[in-house]
């Protein structure tokens, strides 16, 4: 897993494509344009955007677990400080922030 | 309905409200077609739905209950969690498993935004309230006031940490384990946990 040839590495900041193409997409309308923190590299994976619509997926992409403040997904969040969100990226999907 | 918690009417983590989506829709009605035509039956297709709910048996309470007693098979389960459920006999299949530690500075709890997306081979099919756009929609955004609906009050001095299961990873909770429970065998233990309390919306607790 950690062999994994992607361009981020943990701990590094990235912000998530405030991007909105119509199809099968992974990333939550709710997470684009949020700035966050590499958590962990999961692999690679077929591309879902390809799958859904019966193409073989490839070439695959690797997938990364992101972590937020929620006070930076929701500027209005009413929880503690400390309080975090964290969700599954494809790297296509990041830009180093 | 599992959990003794209040909710406003028409709403609550168990509940949507609004008319069928557009995929219900269409699936009722290619059930119904299919049905006319005599291709199936509604009695087969109920029979399958049984089948899948017996296809995943709820285990994963063996599992965190081994991760209690055993600290190597604890960081195994957090460093690979679908080898260790693999070294205890459960097959996740496609799944790949995340656990995820709860500790007296860290709370978690599992959502999939996007759709439903369950550890079905450990936990067994996902309760209603776990597909329901209001728990989908609300514990990314509240998490806590969610938590307080299912009894869980969370002290501010703890990050609650909320994982969105929205691409390939499945989750787990491992749970706090309770004081009081020293020297217990791990059948004793794994009674304590159920699946609410895997998926983050409980925690375990002794009934006294």
């Amino acid at each position: 897993m950690s062999s994994s040839p992607g361009r981020f590495t943990v701990g590094q900041a990235v912000r998530v494509k405030a991007s909105y193409p119509p199809g099968h997409r992974r990333t939550p309308f709710y997470i684009r344009g949020k700035r966050g923190t590499i958590e962990r590299i999961c692999g690679s994976f077929p591309n879902p955007e390809e799958l859904a619509y019966g193409f073989d997926g490839e070439p695959k992409r690797v997938l990364y677990r992101v972590r937020f403040p929620q006070k930076e997904v929701w500027p209005d969040y009413r929880g503690a400080e400390r309080d975090l969100l964290e969700l599954e990226i494809y790297e296509h999907w990041l830009d180093p922030a | 309905m599992t959990h003794g918690h209040h909710h406003p009417p028409a709403t609550g983590p168990e509940f949507d409200s609004g008319p069928p989506s557009e995929h219900e829709i269409l699936s009722r009605a290619m059930q119904e077609l299919l049905e006319e035509r005599g291709v199936i039956t509604a009695e087969q297709v109920r029979a399958r739905m049984e089948k899948f709910e017996q296809d995943f048996p709820y285990r994963g309470q063996r599992v965190i209950a081994h991760a209690w007693v055993d600290p190597a098979f604890r960081e195994k389960l957090l460093e690979d969690g679908k080898a260790a459920c693999a070294e205890f006999g459960i097959d996740l299949e496609a799944d790949k498993l995340i656990a995820v530690e709860n500790t007296p500075e860290v709370h978690n709890v599992v959502v999939c935004t996007l759709c439903s997306c369950y550890p079905r081979a450990l936990l067994g099919m996902p309760p209603t309230w776990y597909k329901s756009e209001n728990y989908r929609k609300r514990v990314v955004r509240e998490p806590r006031a969610v938590l307080r609906e299912f009894g869980t009050v969370i002290p501010d001095h703890v990050s609650v940490r909320v994982h969105d299961s929205n691409a390939d990873m499945r989750y787990v909770v491992i749970p706090m384990r309770p004081a009081g429970t020293e020297g217990w065998s791990e059948e004793r233990l794994a009674a304590l946990l159920t699946r609410d309390a895997l998926v983050g919306v409980t925690v375990p607790k002794l009934t006294a």
